[in-house]
């Protein structure tokens, strides 16, 4: 296959794995500056392949939700610096009335002179989270993350389910919560607190319950946990050995991201981690009489988004050893944050999926819009009225 | 195929059994029905075929019941997947994924099977059931009939031999009622798959079953040939009670069968009309002008004008989906409403209090549970009193007139439905509201309950109040209803006395009506023959 027939890639769903591994390195990279502009850069970078290649899904609309939070966290920051970090730098902006604390609390100071130094570094570390919150929230959005579940290796398919009908009850929780809220004003109940709180709990709980009891029942009477004839002790030891491993992979990517953390927390532990993780899933995998349907699989898109992702997080990685001045802008003396070269190119790396990855696909039914406008189309219309997209 | 030899059954702690010396046996490729009032363990049976009665219910069981041969005293629920499939009654509640696609695939990845022979099964099943083109859709987003097709579906992968439904259509709308049932047909016709169903509706479902299978109640099961046994049967379908009027031998099952041995009766039916509800409705009650509901982008309900009378009962239909709730929220005044106005005796309940609004229109909502939270019927009458500050006792006083006999220090979980109808309703009219709205009253009641609800929902409409019953129900419409509007799409397409807009509706005319228009119901037939006879 040439060039031309595969450009530009057709729609389908890219593996979740990759979203994520391309999230993971954007995060990687945030977390090694402050510097406002370059993490605005990254945002951006984020907001823009989310926005070109997202589906159509409800949880590809919950970026927005990643978007508040981060600004959330930005807020609460710079208002912390304010309340509890007053009297560091010399730009004084304005001064609050001080809140005299005891002598036991010396060294916490309510309020007081806010300085640009003080508001600046709680803005910078702030934002620093909240891109790679955002990061997070791109891959959420991006891959859904249900099916990254079942891209889990087959020893973790148990929890794996565990965790899809746990994220599917929130919802029906929310749901069950208004509905009862609705039927409430019915009885104009008109208790408030604690009593007005039973008579929306016990019918949402009673639901709750119910539907989760139906739910095994359903799952139980379609196959689910059956364990075929696997000793216990053998399952055990997968157990234990995939959920160490995976404990081992979670300090060492806290070693990478984080700086200030021993080098041997890095690099080093997230090996050792995996190796043990993959003994646990090859043992596990040897015994699952499951199989996996229309499974997502590695191709080129797939490796694109990777790379990109990966060589965002890897250039930024080098420029703090290269030259790490730009990326932490000083806060004393104040100076206007200046951006290099390289972490400039290294984030401008990471936005190439928007173009290299396939679009998703519709979950939709096929619109008459995507029917070729070629005069014969109202042929092609189907019988009974619009197609249900259309009506959406 | 399935064999029942001996069983009985005792809830955790109960006394009665209730199951008790159970023998069945169902043959390769039978349809078989099974019947029975509410309460009387139809559930317990379909859940024993697979085993999840007793393992995940508690209780004991005596007996023994078996399966293509296997016990399920020897192998747990899980180990019958490939064997027996099994659809619950809220197909919702029972869905693992969350798209068509995966769902079906779900049971299978289970059982091991390859992904060519999965591949290859999802497509057979996606056209099997006519549910190809909602093959990427998330679930949540599918109509009733369509999760209950895709509900069959996905346990119609692993091919099983059997296959329970528990109230397939309780909860559809005739049409997607026709569209399940249907599907459960060809099952039967191209795969021989053997099936056990358990239906309220029975009308639906009787013409297509090979074997009938009662249960009175008392924990006996009697089970053979669907005329003789629904012959006598007080779960009676209403060509059968026609036939008895008629006095056919055996009785018509389907519509069909019926109006070819109807000529006779429509002999002796010429020259009478059906009697109607003569009673000149009263003044009208609730005046509603291009109320509007949307929600974001969504038009549920558009520019409705709708004038409810005292006297009057008014049934409103149309498909799931087609903006009924929405409009009975948006009446009551507790539901978002866009534009529009409400006029209940001069007040606008939407801006009234929620205590003013539940004293000009009572709704009782479509999971009328929902209201209930209380630990005994009492303290739910009591609370029901305090709330519509009215003297203490006029909900039970209400309740009585409505459902005699319920104990008060029953907890409200444990009612039967229509008990804890009667209740949420009692509830709802201590306030004496002048408009009554009920929202898919009939759903889970057997004939008996609901032959009753039709008793209350008149008596409440003589009372002088205007009801108006949200339902799918043809049989009760035909029953209790004066009037009846019909909704599509936000819409009211059809509004008018039942009589003329049910017989010129192939979705909802009623059996009888179908047989002998313009007569709705077996009780018109039968007060006509009576006055002929006299």
């Amino acid at each position: 296959m040439s060039l031309r027939d595969r450009w530009p890639p057709l729609p389908r769903t890219v593996h979740p794995g990759a979203w994520w591994l391309w999230s993971l390195g954007l995060a990687t990279a945030a977390s090694r500056t402050t510097n406002p502009i370059l993490l605005v850069m990254i945002l951006a970078v984020c907001g823009f392949v989310v926005v070109r290649r997202r589906g159509d899904a409800p949880w590809a609309l919950a970026f927005r939700m990643y978007l508040f939070l981060g600004a959330f966290i930005v807020t609460m920051r710079v208002v912390f610096r304010i309340v509890f970090g007053g009297g560091q730098g010399d730009i004084v902006l304005f001064t609050l009335p001080e809140i005299p604390l005891p002598e036991w609390a010396a060294g916490i100071r309510l309020f007081g002179a806010v300085a640009v130094e003080q508001i600046l570094g709680g803005f910078y570390d702030g934002l620093r989270l909240a891109t790679m919150v955002v990061c997070v929230g791109a891959a959420n959005a991006l891959a859904n993350p249900k099916r990254m579940l079942k891209a889990l290796p087959g020893a973790l398919y148990e929890i794996g389910t565990a965790v899809v009908v746990a994220l599917t009850v929130a919802p029906q929780l929310v749901e069950s919560v208004l509905r009862v809220r609705r039927a409430r004003r019915l009885r104009a109940g008109g208790q408030k607190g604690l009593r007005a709180l039973r008579g929306i709990l016990i019918p949402v709980l009673e639901d709750a319950l119910n539907r989760s009891l139906a739910l095994a029942a359903a799952m139980a009477s379609r196959g689910y946990g059956r364990t075929g004839h696997v000793p216990r002790g053998t399952r055990l030891l997968t157990g234990s050995l995939v959920v160490t491993g995976l404990l081992g992979v979670c300090a060492g990517l806290y070693g990478v991201m984080d700086a200030s953390t021993p080098r041997y927390m890095g690099a080093p532990m997230l090996a050792a981690g995996l190796a043990v993780a993959t003994a646990g899933f090859v043992i596990g995998g040897r015994r699952v009489r499951r199989s996996r349907y229309r499974p997502d699989r590695w191709r080129p898109g797939e490796f694109a988004v990777v790379a990109s992702g990966l060589a965002t997080g890897t250039l930024m990685y080098l420029t703090t050893r290269v030259d790490p001045a730009n990326l932490y802008p000083s806060l004393n003396p104040l100076t206007w944050p200046e951006v290099g070269l390289l972490p400039a190119v290294a984030i401008l790396i990471g936005v190439l999926p928007a173009w290299l990855a396939p679009p998703p696909e519709s979950t939709q039914e096929p619109a008459t819009a995507e029917i070729p406008a070629q005069g014969t189309a109202p042929a092609a219309l189907p019988v009974g009225g619009p197609p249900r997209a259309a009506r959406k | 195929m399935i064999r029942f030899d001996d069983v009985t059954f005792f809830h955790a702690g109960a006394s009665t059994p209730v199951l008790a010396g159970v023998n069945l046996h169902i043959p390769e490729g039978e349809l078989c029905l099974v019947t029975g009032r509410t309460g009387a363990g139809k559930s317990t049976l379909l859940g024993a075929v697979n085993g999840l009665v007793p393992r995940f219910t508690g209780g004991t069981l005596h007996g023994r019941v078996t399966v293509d041969g296997h016990a399920t005293e020897d192998r747990a629920p899980q180990e019958f997947a490939e064997l027996v499939g099994v659809v619950g009654q809220d197909p919702l509640a029972g869905f693992v994924t969350d798209t068509v696609e995966d769902e079906l695939a779900y049971g299978m990845e289970q059982l091991g099977t390859s992904p060519e022979v999965m591949r290859k099964r999802v497509e057979e099943t996606l056209d099997l059931l006519g549910i190809a083109e909602l093959r990427r859709r998330p679930l949540r987003t599918l109509s009733g009939g369509q999760q209950q097709r895709v509900a069959i579906g996905a346990v119609l992968t692993a091919h099983p031999k059997v296959l329970v439904l528990d109230e397939p259509t309780s909860a559809l709308d005739p049409t997607a009622a026709e569209d399940v049932l249907a599907a459960i047909i060809r099952l039967v016709h191209d795969l021989g798959t053997t099936v056990l169903v358990a239906e309220h509706r029975v009308e639906r479902v009787l013409q297509y079953a090979d074997r009938l299978v009662r249960l009175d109640g008392d924990g006996r099961v009697v089970d053979g040939e669907p005329a003789t046994l629904i012959a006598d049967s007080d779960l009676a379908p209403p060509v059968v009670r026609l036939a008895r009027l008629a006095g056919w031998e055996p009785p018509p099952l389907s519509v069909r069968d019926a109006r070819r041995r109807a000529a006779g009766l429509h002999e002796r039916l010429r020259g009478r009309e059906p009697a109607t509800n003569t009673a000149e409705p009263g003044a009208a009650r609730l005046t509603a002008r291009r109320v509007t509901v949307a929600y974001g982008q969504t038009l549920a309900v558009r520019g409705v004008d709708l004038d409810l009378r005292g006297g009057e009962v008014l049934a409103l239909m149309g498909r799931n989906g087609s903006g009924k709730s929405s409009l009975l929220w948006a009446l009551q005044g507790s539901g978002p409403r866009r534009s529009g106005t409400v006029d209940v005796g001069g007040t606008d309940p939407g801006k009234a209090s929620a205590k003013g609004a539940r004293a000009l229109v009572g709704l009782v909502p479509q999971t009328a549970s929902d209201l209930i939270y209380l630990d005994t019927v009492d303290a739910e009458c009591k609370q029901g009193d305090t709330e519509s500050q009215v003297p203490p006792g006029t909900c039970r006083t209400l309740l009585d007139a409505l459902a005699p006999g319920i104990p008060g220090d029953r907890h409200p979980r444990d009612l039967s439905e229509g008990q804890k109808l009667a209740l949420v309703l009692a509830v709802q009219l201590s306030s004496a509201p002048g408009v009554v709205l009920l929202d898919e009253p009939t759903r889970g009641l057997d004939y008996h309950a609901k032959r009753h609800f039709t008793e209350t929902v008149r008596a409440q409409a003589a009372a002088g109040r205007a009801v108006v019953v949200a339902t799918h129900d043809v049989e009760f419409v035909a029953g209790a209803a004066d009037r009846v509007v019909v909704m599509a799409e936000g819409e009211i397409v059809a509004d008018g006395p039942t009589a003329e807009v049910v017989v010129s509706s192939p979705a909802f005319a009623p059996q009888v009506a179908k047989v002998l228009a313009p007569w709705l119901t077996v009780e018109q037939v039968a007060a006509a023959l009576a006055e002929e006879a006299s």
